[in-house]
């Protein structure tokens, strides 16, 4: 069957569109591969879950005092720990406003050696907010442990 | 005036919204006209009450009646009236009763400059809306209520959150909501077209106005949610690929497509079923913003309480109008189509083309944002998807709509010559290369910067050419009507935003530095000295304010304060310093002290130095202007519409207007 002028410049526009769609679509899972950041908590960490993953996210608490700040240059190092494991990490920056002791953190960044080295540390956002990721996370990894909050923990749902 | 009124006000507001919604609808069915006449009454008594029911917890916030439990988590004896007035859009309750407000302003304005619509059709649209309003009406009233007492009453209350109280955030809600509710016209619009089966190019140009008015509207909303990002959150960004930030952008994508689509459907007829699909997607991605933001289930700055209830009714909600709108668009859409047809090389292709970018931008936007949702489950772990997806798919989507953007005026509709479009690629190309090589010695070979240069003068100057050729060609008084003007100021602002967003991108400079009273850092060839920290206070908060000196060549240009506020419940909030200029910022940040317990001696400080970063928003207020300014063509102000005219679909008259 001949194919009409029609036929023809629909056909053309259908392959085009698909030949975009497919390489749209495998831009885009090639993309967000990439850029997939898993979290963790430092005993899941410390189980081996997070061996396969260059860079994922450590979530925990601050472990009070144990935020050591260098001499001379804008280094700290600190221990994030959730209820069954501790993890040295260490970050070279300015660190969020609610950053301190007790305080629940997500860091982004890699293993070297047995410390994390962060790129990126985010502070949860205010006094009564726990990001419920982590909060599900750390829930997950200790179902049978409680969760211990210090001082000005968790009261509940609320805050911005 | 007691709280009580408030939430009586709500219900009636309830019930009319119900009449509102139903009685019209069956009215236009039945072909009853004293049920259709029910609509106007009807959303201008809701109007009122949901007024009243607004103006009450303003009061009572400007008169701190703790005794309401959301006054009292909002407010405190401290805070500052204007930020008390802000503070009733601050959390959860009070920023749907914003939304159903600002419905209903929309509402009102729809039900006042829709008499000259077939009546069966404003019946139609007006009841759409009503239905809009029912749901989010319920929502307050069985999930969210803002009257809700707390007794005993509390002597004080606890605070608005610190990152709120800054004058940029006190009216960002309330322009983002202008513009995600005022998609819902569109949507209204484009439901009453399908309800009744057909599409009238009037009708068309009658919705045009409403979307172009509510798209300028989401612009300056986004603007300015992002300068408050840039000059609240101390971390010297502008976009952050954030949850909430992605919920506002994509029903700006879908509303760009949707302005340009009806530019199609208005003048040729076509792509009538694209338009209303587009109309239903701008609106549905409205609701899914407002789903993201106010059900917590993403992590994010504007995350409010997470209670599952509310999650479930907008999920509910949603499921209804976006399914029963699809539903009814698939049953009733193949009855709509029409227009004339085109070849490749057209307006319409063009416009086409940029309408696919935009659809598959904005879907490429919601799989980045809701892949969490997605991972959690399908039991793939905790995922979160970083900025680079984003910031590596969408300029590339982008690039087809800069690359074509200059010629879309040239086109003529339906069959374009390709000898003029030579020329215009001819000139703008070497307009583009020329500056792009002179740049290239200014920005130490940045491709980046380049890149932008030379996008950023191809968009200029092709938008420069066309305003040429009409000035040339056409007499005076119709070279420019506004519809016009706000295309050429909108995509003006396409170009200062690109090169906004690219040179501030390649050539900013950051330095986190550790500096003790008197010590400099020089970046950019700005000398930054810092002259130590201070304890100052304000009316609710205290902080430490550190004393930056930033000087050129030996000469001062400015003294900055950048300053580390801390509020009532001991929130620590910075604030940034920054010094504008049309061509660079210069931002300082104050980290931390390097001993806690000594303030005089060395802090941590972030420095920057970012060139052209005010061309984004600037981008961003022109792009504004032109929705507004195309919003006020007269062309848009229909005559009467013959209401026996409604009933067949009229064949597309031909038009040879432009744009």
């Amino acid at each position: 069957m001949a194919m009409n002028p029609t036929r023809k410049r629909r056909l053309t526009i259908v392959v085009v569109v698909a030949i975009a769609a497919a390489l749209a679509i495998s831009l885009g899972v090639y993309a967000l591969q990439q850029n997939m950041n898993y979290l963790f908590t430092p005993s899941q960490v410390q189980s081996g879950q997070a061996t396969q993953y260059k860079t994922f996210r450590l979530g925990g608490m601050v472990k009070a005092g144990s935020i050591q700040r260098s001499k001379d240059s804008l280094q700290v190092t600190f221990t994030v720990v959730d209820a069954g494991g501790a993890m040295p990490v260490e970050y070279t920056g300015i660190l969020p406003d609610l950053f301190r002791d007790n305080q629940s953190v997500i860091a982004t960044g890699h293993m070297d050696g047995a410390r994390f080295v962060a790129t990126e540390v985010l502070a949860k956002h205010d006094e009564t907010y726990m990001p419920k990721e982590l909060k599900d996370a750390m829930a997950k990894a200790h179902a049978d442990k409680k969760i211990e909050e210090e001082g000005n923990g968790e009261r509940g749902a609320g805050g911005g | 005036m007691t709280p009580e009124l408030g939430q009586l006000a709500l219900v009636l507001a309830f019930l009319l919204a119900i009449a509102q919604g139903v009685l019209p609808l069956i009215g236009a069915w039945r072909g009853n006209r004293a049920l259709m006449a029910v609509a106007r009454p009807a959303a201008a008594g809701q109007a009122v009450f949901v007024a009243m029911a607004f103006g009450i917890l303003a009061w009572a916030f400007l008169h701190f009646d703790f005794s309401v439990q959301y006054v009292a988590d909002n407010s405190n004896l401290t805070l500052p009236w204007y930020y008390r007035i802000a503070a009733v859009w601050g959390a959860h309750e009070g920023s749907l009763l914003l939304w159903i407000l600002i419905l209903n302003v929309w509402t009102v304005a729809l039900a006042a400059l829709s008499h000259k619509l077939p009546e069966v059709f404003a019946a139609r649209v007006l009841g759409v809306m009503g239905l809009v309003a029912i749901g989010f009406l319920a929502f307050i009233i069985f999930t969210s209520d803002p009257f809700g007492r707390l007794l005993p009453m509390p002597a004080n209350g606890a605070d608005l959150n610190p990152v709120l109280q800054d004058p940029g955030m006190t009216f960002h809600p309330p322009v983002l909501y202008m513009g995600y509710v005022g998609f819902s016209v569109a949507f209204a619009f484009s439901i009453a077209a399908l309800l009744g089966g057909e599409v009238e190019q009037a009708w068309v140009r009658w919705a045009r106005p409403w979307t172009n008015a509510a798209w300028g509207f989401l612009t300056l909303g986004i603007v300015a949610g992002s300068w408050w990002a840039y000059a609240e959150l101390g971390w010297g960004g502008w976009w952050f690929w954030d949850p909430v930030e992605n919920a506002s952008f994509m029903p700006w994508l879908i509303g760009a497509a949707l302005i340009h689509a009806q530019a199609i459907t208005e003048k040729r007829g076509g792509l009538r079923a694209w338009t209303l699909l587009l109309s239903i997607f701008a609106f549905s991605f409205s609701l899914l913003g407002t789903f993201l933001v106010r059900s917590g289930v993403l992590t994010s700055v504007h995350a409010f309480a997470s209670d599952p209830r509310r999650g479930v009714f907008i999920l509910i909600f949603m499921a209804i109008v976006v399914g029963g709108s699809l539903l009814l668009y698939a049953l009733r859409a193949p009855k709509v189509t029409g227009g004339r047809p085109f070849q490749i090389i057209s307006r319409e292709t063009a416009l086409l083309i940029g309408n696919l970018m935009f659809a598959v931008a904005a879907a490429m936007v919601m799989l980045g944002t809701l892949f969490p949702l997605i991972g959690d489950a399908l039991h793939l772990g905790r995922i979160s998807v970083g900025p680079p997806y984003f910031g590596l798919l969408f300029p590339l989507l982008m690039a087809p709509v800069v690359l074509l953007l200059p010629f879309g005026p040239f086109l003529h509709w339906g069959k374009a010559d390709g000898g003029a479009l030579k020329q215009v690629a001819l000139r703008a190309g070497i307009a583009a290369a020329a500056c792009a090589i002179v740049a290239a010695f200014f920005v130490q070979g940045q491709l980046k910067a380049i890149a932008g240069v030379a996008a950023a003068v191809w968009i200029a100057v092709g938008v420069l050419l066309y305003a040429l050729k009409r000035w040339r060609e056409l007499p005076r008084g119709r070279r420019y009507p506004a519809e016009m003007a706000g295309m050429l100021l909108a995509h003006l602002g396409v170009a200062v935003f690109v090169i906004g967003v690219l040179l501030s991108e390649s050539l900013s400079v950051t330095h986190d530095v550790r500096l003790a009273p008197g010590q400099h850092e020089v970046i950019a060839g700005y000398d930054f000295r810092f002259d130590g920290v201070h304890r100052t206070t304000g009316p609710n908060w205290r902080a430490d304010q550190g004393v930056v000196t930033v000087s050129r060549d030996g000469r001062t240009v400015a003294v900055m304060h950048p300053q580390k506020r801390t509020y009532a419940r001991e929130q620590v909030q910075t604030e940034s310093a920054v010094d504008a200029g049309v061509f660079r910022d210069l931002y300082v940040a104050l980290g931390e002290p390097m001993d806690a317990n000594n303030i005089e001696g060395a802090w941590a400080l972030r420095l920057y130095y970012k060139p052209f970063i005010r061309w984004i928003w600037g981008g961003g207020l022109l792009m504004m202007l032109g929705g507004f300014v195309c919003a006020g063509d007269r062309r848009f102000r229909i005559k009467r519409i013959a209401a026996e005219a409604a009933f067949p679909p009229i064949e597309p008259q031909p038009q040879e207007s432009p744009a």
